[in-house]
């Protein structure tokens, strides 16, 4: 937090961070589910503030106030000031500052015990992290990409299912490519933005080392935050690589005409995931691979690309899940407001809004009129097998 | 002992309800230069019904009440001077109804400034407010408490001016309509033809009762919108300039700008106003009427025009104006506050020497806003300075600057806009004693045990 300290009392606390670009909703998802000022980015910042001056003293509930945050970077989006690109990061000081002095919250410490003990937040084996693979070949030295899965493609159910039509489609493209199997390490990403540097360092490092090993040059990531981590953190740490989200490579493989997807009609709106979106300004790849696939109406939400709102699922919360419960969820506006489009599917590009969508739709009871797809699955179903 | 917080959760949904002291803390303080403290109980209602069980709970209790909108003041308007109950109005942002017509909305007390321009730009285009430039977080009903100024005060006066219809929560409980609502299903007036009741809530900061809807006027917005720049650098030209443009009735909004950095700026009178038309030849008549005003000066190359190119005239066309807001970082300290009297333009030459000359005193950074409102009858001239919330020194000199400012100020005529509780007190002492004893008198009629937002508008005992 040091480097932080002498810049943190800058936030005035404005409220612009809290809002899209033409201020139609709450944006914030702290702020909408809780309401409080407190949940906000710059209730965050003054909280933060007053807890490294000593006026406040830590408490389990200043702690969740700061892991609340999904770090899904509206507030640097809409912040007027000049040290708007900062935000994201004094959060994750604040944060790093509570782990080193063991005050964090319960289930953020399980969720980090878990990283530790098991290599992924679920508490499942190692040696299961391929159950999913159904024989996907294993990445050998001379592959053009790397498929890196990450830990929800890997064990949750609904990620193995995008990990597993992803793989079909590039077959079905003929790329070179292979997967880590169960020697692939957890990305970071999570751990990174709660604040635990040291074991993310870790990550980072078995990831890299192997990637050396392996003479990597090109990954793929099927998960936006395995995406943001390696392309802005990994890059620093001496191996140098390139990396693409999914979504990049079938908007490439479908111009190319190494997918040739047949007619169909489909009403899709399509969520920018944070990771991918605002973190690294990947809005027109995803649209551009479903607009490949003919008879295909997308229609788009009122807030878009960089005005999207989180799913709720950032910074470790589709494991903690501190802003669950009730309507005002982030995951259940967002699909209220997808529902609102007269869209049949909503379609996805991340294993962590599926999994919050999933459950947003049966919590709606929108099952009957919305389902989530994640744009491969999309893809998959307009291509013959 | 009653538990209030247990009588609070038989009322509102108690996830909005709080007493930890995070929340406690935060809503103890605002981004100005007013000391905190700390209500007891932070609570969000949703209703009017819950905002009425609040106030009789607060009243038997004699408990008191403090009803916030967006907290943006910067003058601690909303620091529970003596604890009690906050209530955070922004859980009822509903906006009930437009009347297109007669031309109003009628919005919910927590409906913020930006919601509603969202609203109108996407189903009203052809409408607009008078939006502040404060943030959009700002409330409707809070701007108007405060008797707000927007983009459209120098045509229709103060934002509390364009009011057309009340429903409050007096301190007592009870629930009033005030305007043509009160006898009509319409609300296109807050007063004439009956008594003007409205006028007892705004000013008032919250002490005489909660506003629970509010509905406001809309007025055409003009397809086109520009911005033109007048540049002189004598600042006792400035009045004389404002009211020639103003007199032309061609002008839709004007503020005068004064601040020492950038170079280009330290010395010089930027007036900025704004033309509106449905046409171009309406826009093109309307800047030449503009010009012929103010055309003398530049014959006598006592001023002049500044082009504007595209990339400065956007943040200058953008409502609410994001450049106020930066203000409170330009010295990288996170804040501002200025003291606002509402004074004659006349007043802008003494007043800019004194804004420099206390800069210069206190060694701060300074700059001034100065509205024209309502054709030119008054102005708000800010005394803006900037301050480092990690510094305490230089917040013990900004505040000393402001309050000498407001001294200043209203020793020169002018009487302060949203004055803080240090500017309450030097405003009474300067009033009128039988007025002043009138507005006691009205406070103590609508709030017999002194519950709503304490310790504003109080005479000393």
């Amino acid at each position: 937090m040091k480097k932080y300290q002498a810049q943190i009392h800058r936030c005035f606390r404005c409220g612009y961070c809290k809002f899209p670009t033409d201020y139609s909703a709450i944006n914030c998802p702290s702020y909408n589910r809780f309401r409080f000022d407190t949940y906000s980015t710059g209730g965050r910042l003054w909280l933060t503030y007053a807890w490294l001056k000593g006026e406040l003293p830590w408490s389990e509930h200043l702690a969740e106030i700061l892991y609340a945050c999904t770090n899904c970077k509206n507030c640097s989006e809409q912040c007027p000031m000049k040290f708007a690109p900062d935000i994201v990061e004094w959060i994750i000081a604040a944060r790093s500052d509570m782990v080193e002095q063991g005050k964090i919250p319960a289930r953020v410490k399980r969720f980090l015990e878990a990283v530790y003990n098991y290599g992924n937040p679920f508490k499942n084996l190692r040696n299961e992290r391929a159950a999913w693979a159904n024989g996907t070949r294993i990445y050998e030295k001379g592959d053009d990409f790397l498929l890196y899965i990450g830990c929800l493609g890997s064990y949750d159910e609904n990620g193995q299912k995008m990990a597993s039509n992803l793989v079909s489609l590039l077959k079905k493209a003929g790329l070179s490519f292979g997967i880590l199997g169960n020697d692939e390490e957890c990305c970071g990403n999570e751990v990174y933005s709660l604040g635990e540097t040291e074991l993310f360092n870790t990550l980072a490092k078995k990831n890299i080392d192997k990637f050396r090993e392996l003479d990597v040059k090109k990954i793929i990531t099927l998960c936006p935050h395995g995406y943001n981590i390696m392309k802005n953190q990994y890059q620093g740490m001496g191996y140098t690589f390139e990396v693409y989200h999914y979504t990049q490579v079938l908007d490439s493989l479908l111009r190319d005409k190494m997918l040739k997807p047949e007619a169909g009609r489909l009403k899709v709106t399509y969520h920018d995931p944070c990771f991918l979106g605002r973190h690294n300004k990947v809005y027109d790849s995803p649209r551009s691979a479903l607009q490949s696939l003919n008879g295909i109406d997308l229609i788009e939400m009122d807030r878009n690309k960089a005005d999207a709102f989180c799913c709720g699922g950032g910074s470790g919360n589709f494991v903690t899940d501190y802003l669950a419960g009730g309507k005002d969820s982030p995951a259940r506006t967002r699909v209220r407001e997808a529902g609102q489009t007269g869209a049949s599917t909503l379609a996805v590009a991340c294993p962590g809004c599926m999994v919050m969508f999933t459950d947003a739709i049966k919590a709606e009871g929108l099952e009957e009129k919305l389902r989530v797809m994640d744009v491969s699955a999309i893809i998959r179903e307009s291509i013959s097998t | 002992m009653i538990d209030i917080l247990q009588e609070l959760s038989k009322i509102t949904d108690k996830d909005y309800i709080s007493n930890n002291k995070e929340e406690l803390y935060l809503y103890g303080r605002d981004p100005g230069l007013m000391p905190p403290h700390e209500p007891d109980y932070v609570v969000m209602p949703s209703t009017v019904d819950e905002i009425q069980a609040i106030v009789r709970l607060a009243n038997r209790e004699k408990i008191p009440l403090i009803p916030k909108g967006g907290g943006l003041s910067l003058t601690g308007l909303v620091i529970p001077q003596k604890g009690g109950i906050l209530l955070d109005m922004k859980r009822m942002g509903q906006i009930l109804e437009v009347n297109e017509s007669a031309g109003y909305v009628i919005v919910e007390g927590g409906t913020t400034h930006g919601a509603l321009k969202s609203f109108l730009l996407k189903n009203y285009p052809h409408l607009r407010h008078s939006i502040p430039d404060s943030p959009p977080i700002t409330t409707i009903a809070a701007n108007a408490v405060i008797h707000g100024q927007g983009r459209l005060t120098q045509q229709h006066g103060f934002n509390s001016d364009m009011v057309c219809g009340l429903e409050v929560v007096l301190p007592t409980g009870e629930k009033c309509k005030i305007g043509s609502c009160a006898v009509s299903p319409y609300w296109f007036s807050k007063g004439p033809p009956l008594p003007d009741l409205s006028s007892l809530f705004f000013g008032w900061f919250g002490t005489t009762g909660i506003i629970t809807k509010l509905a406001l006027r809309l007025y055409p917005c003009k397809k086109i919108r520009d911005a033109m720049l007048f540049l002189t650098d004598e600042a006792e030209l400035v009045p004389e300039i404002m009211r020639k443009l103003g007199r032309t009735e061609m002008i839709e909004d004007l503020v005068v700008t004064a601040q020492p950095i950038p170079l280009r700026f330290r010395g010089n009178y930027y007036i900025l106003f704004y033309i509106t038309g449905d046409t171009e030849e309406e826009v093109e008549f309307k800047k030449k009427m503009a010009w012929r005003a103010v055309w003398e000066y530049f014959e006598r190359r006592e001023g002049g025009f500044v082009s504007l190119p595209p990339e400065m005239k956007a943040p200058m066309l953008a409502m609410p104006s994001k450049d106020t807001t930066r203000f409170a970082d330009v010295s990288k300290g996170g804040g501002f506050e200025y003291s606002g009297p509402i004074a004659p333009l006349e007043k802008y030459p003494v007043y800019v020497k004194k804004l420099a000359e206390l800069a210069d005193k206190y060694d701060l950074f300074y700059s001034s806003a100065a509205r024209m409102i309502d054709g030119g009858h008054c102005m708000m001239f800010s005394f803006s300075y900037t301050f480092n919330r990690a510094d305490p020194d230089t917040m013990k000199r900004a505040k000393q600057a402001l309050d000498e400012a407001a001294d200043f100020a209203l020793e020169n005529g002018g009487v302060m806009w949203k004055p803080n509780i240090d500017e309450q007190q030097m405003t009474m002492s300067k009033m009128d004693p039988d007025t002043l004893n009138l507005m006691m008198r009205i406070k103590k009629l609508l709030d017999p045990n002194g519950i709503m937002n304490p310790g504003n508008w109080e005479v000393p005992q």
